[in-house]
């Protein structure tokens, strides 16, 4: 009884498989695309519950602060007032400093990579770009936090202060840990994305454009002036918005060198505080629900509002380029 | 008359001027361009180089065997490993690729194989999109969906967070190999009467595995590296591991945690932790790479 009840059992599913992979088609087909669908519905839900989970959270303080939330001081458990205000001014000093540093030395190495690197040297030179931008980020703030802010409260620091005092940035009390520290290691952080994308999209501009120059007479600096730097222009602005992106939401390595800690508003580099990231990874410990939760997340969807506007443009412009519609010299 | 014409019939050239002043700038600027890119260059390889070989200098003198298999000494104390870390970084990847894997790879085959119109368009910006946003985020969703609701932090909360964050590196890598299998290949599995299930399966997933597997390992050594999203959701431990609804140590949390400490030992330790992180990522990511190199060029 037990055995032909199982052997029919069996029977039943190899006719239902043979249904599935053999006998019709049309159903297989349909399955698999379902179930393709299917998880295609859940990536996308990912997406969406991220999203959804930010704004339903924030709704509170949404309610209560408006837009002070941005204006706001700080986060105030006591007086259960909370705001961004800081912690904005922190993340867009930071992240303008690493782009001004990055970008020409980020450039100009692109252009060493692409125009003048010696053939042989070129795989190990990409090898190390591709290397550095596999690093972790926790690995850079512990560089930041044990090496760099160290010598910047020795050195770095009174030498920027003899030398360059006179600019509202280099003044104030030494802190090794702050703004400063927090901008360099962005831009440490942030030079092999620049220097890969622009790379790439250097790279991209044909050859007959660099040559019909070069046969002109023209020298290397024109024909990247006149040649390259045009036709990779769209490409390079979509490369830097991209580590614009990245600058804004790094967590780790700012976090770890920038202080958390508010200082009387100023326009000291040297001065610490923070930024929309490191108040969510700082704070969180101390989250009660309520308010101060609700906060949190809000910070965190300003993070996620402000990277995704950088990151659509980025990547409707290295699209741009991607779709060959570059390499004009009029362009 | 001389069969050449007068200078000023020629056509003009814009980047030939006769005028030695003019050479002079011209070459000038040239230099000053080639200097400027190859001093750039040596400032970005010599920074990044010199933090790469300081840290493993620093770090690479305390490694021995008990660093492995120990758990962290007292505060204090002298000796102690990450072992702890080393296993909680290894099951919250697991964790994060029983997600991962399926979500992203699924969603790969759907993009190359079924994908047209604006439906698949959205898709694929969406992907775009969960790629580009700062994981910290994931924690928080992670941190708000799961710890919250369980009144706990956990390995399963760490590994749905870095799961989510493997997905878009899945699902683009895949794509994008699963695209260079040629059309002729499917073409022909459908000619001989296969189902389109069936040439998916056996005929364009087989010829593209060696870059699904590149695409799953890189996403492994980045979610691998990854601290931010851990830190409301892992939230670390000195302990090892005792089931997936209880906190767990993560390698990068043990670095960051032991980065702040006062104790030297410890700091060393953060050191030669992060020699570790840095070497496993790099070899795996190196490794299958090297070891799959050859993809693009089979067809």
């Amino acid at each position: 009884m037990q055995g032909k009840i199982a052997t029919t059992g069996e029977e039943g599913l190899r006719s239902l498989l043979s249904t599935l992979t053999g006998g019709n088609r049309r159903l297989s087909d349909i399955l698999f695309q379902g179930v393709t669908a299917l998880f295609v519905l859940l990536t996308l839900a990912s997406v969406f519950g991220i999203a959804w989970v930010l704004v339903s959270y924030s709704l509170p303080t949404l309610a209560t602060f408006g837009w002070h939330f941005l204006t706001n001081q700080a986060f105030d458990p006591v007086h259960n007032i909370y705001g961004v205000a800081p912690a904005i001014f922190g993340t867009l000093v930071t992240s303008f400093f690493a782009i001004i540093f990055a970008v020409p030395i980020g450039l100009g190495a692109a252009i060493f990579l692409v125009e003048f690197c010696p053939r042989p040297l070129r795989p190990a030179l990409s090898f190390i770009m591709d290397m550095l931008a596999a690093v972790p980020s926790v690995v850079y703030g512990l560089w930041g936090f044990l090496v760099m802010a160290p010598w910047l409260i020795s050195t770095g620091e009174p030498w920027l202060h003899r030398y360059l005092g006179f600019l509202p940035f280099f003044d104030g009390q030494y802190h090794g840990l702050g703004l400063l520290a927090a901008g360099m290691i962005l831009v440490i952080m942030i030079l092999p994305l620049i220097i890969s994308v622009s790379r790439e999209v250097m790279l991209t501009v044909p050859r007959s454009q660099r040559e019909a120059l070069l046969a002109l007479g023209a020298t290397r600096w024109e024909v990247i002036r006149h040649a390259i730097l045009p036709g990779a222009r769209i490409g390079i602005v979509g490369g830097i918005i991209l580590a614009l992106g990245r600058a804004l939401g790094e967590t780790m390595a700012v976090t770890m060198v920038i202080g958390n800690q508010a200082t009387a508003p100023s326009w000291s580099l040297f001065n610490t505080g923070y930024t929309l990231a490191s108040v969510i990874a700082n704070q969180f410990g101390e989250a009660t629900p309520g308010l101060f939760l609700s906060a949190l997340i809000e910070t965190g969807l300003l993070v996620f509002i402000i990277t995704l506007i950088a990151n659509i443009l980025a990547r409707l412009l290295v699209s741009h380029v991607g779709r060959g519609r570059i390499g004009g010299l009029a362009a | 008359m001389s069969s050449t014409p007068k200078a000023s019939e020629r056509p003009t050239n814009p980047f030939q001027m006769p005028s030695t002043a003019h050479h002079v700038i011209r070459q000038f600027s040239n230099a000053l361009c080639i200097a400027f890119a190859v001093l750039t260059a040596a400032f970005a390889i010599i920074v990044l180089l010199y933090l790469i070989i300081y840290i493993t200098l620093q770090g690479l003198p305390f490694l021995n065997l008990s660093f492995f298999t120990e758990l962290p000494g007292a505060f204090g104390s002298s000796g102690g490993g990450i072992g702890e870390a080393i296993q909680g970084t290894l099951i919250l990847v697991g964790l994060a690729s029983v997600i991962g894997i399926p979500l992203g790879l699924f969603t790969a085959i759907y993009l190359s194989e079924f994908g047209t119109g604006w439906f698949s368009q959205a898709v694929r910006f969406m992907v775009d999109v969960l790629n580009g946003i700062p994981t910290i985020i994931f924690g928080l969703f992670a941190w708000v969906l799961i710890v919250i609701p369980t009144h706990g932090f956990s390995a399963l909360s760490g590994g749905v967070a870095l799961g989510i964050i493997m997905i878009p590196i899945v699902a683009r890598t895949a794509e994008d190999v699963l695209r260079l299998v040629p059309q002729e290949l499917r073409e022909a599995s459908l000619a001989l009467g296969a189902t389109q299930s069936r040439t998916i399966l056996q005929v364009v997933i087989p010829a593209a595995t060696s870059g699904i597997v590149t695409g799953i390992v890189l996403a492994m050594a980045r979610v691998a590296g990854e601290t931010a999203p851990l830190l409301m959701t892992a939230f670390g431990s000195t302990f090892w591991f005792t089931g997936v609804m209880q906190p767990v140590d993560a390698l990068p949390l043990r670095i960051f945690v032991f980065t702040d400490s006062p104790y030297p030992v410890q700091i060393n330790q953060a050191y030669a932790g992060s020699v570790v992180l840095v070497v496993l990522i790099l070899l795996t990511s190196f490794a299958v790479r090297w070891a799959t190199g050859g993809f693009k060029r089979r067809f």
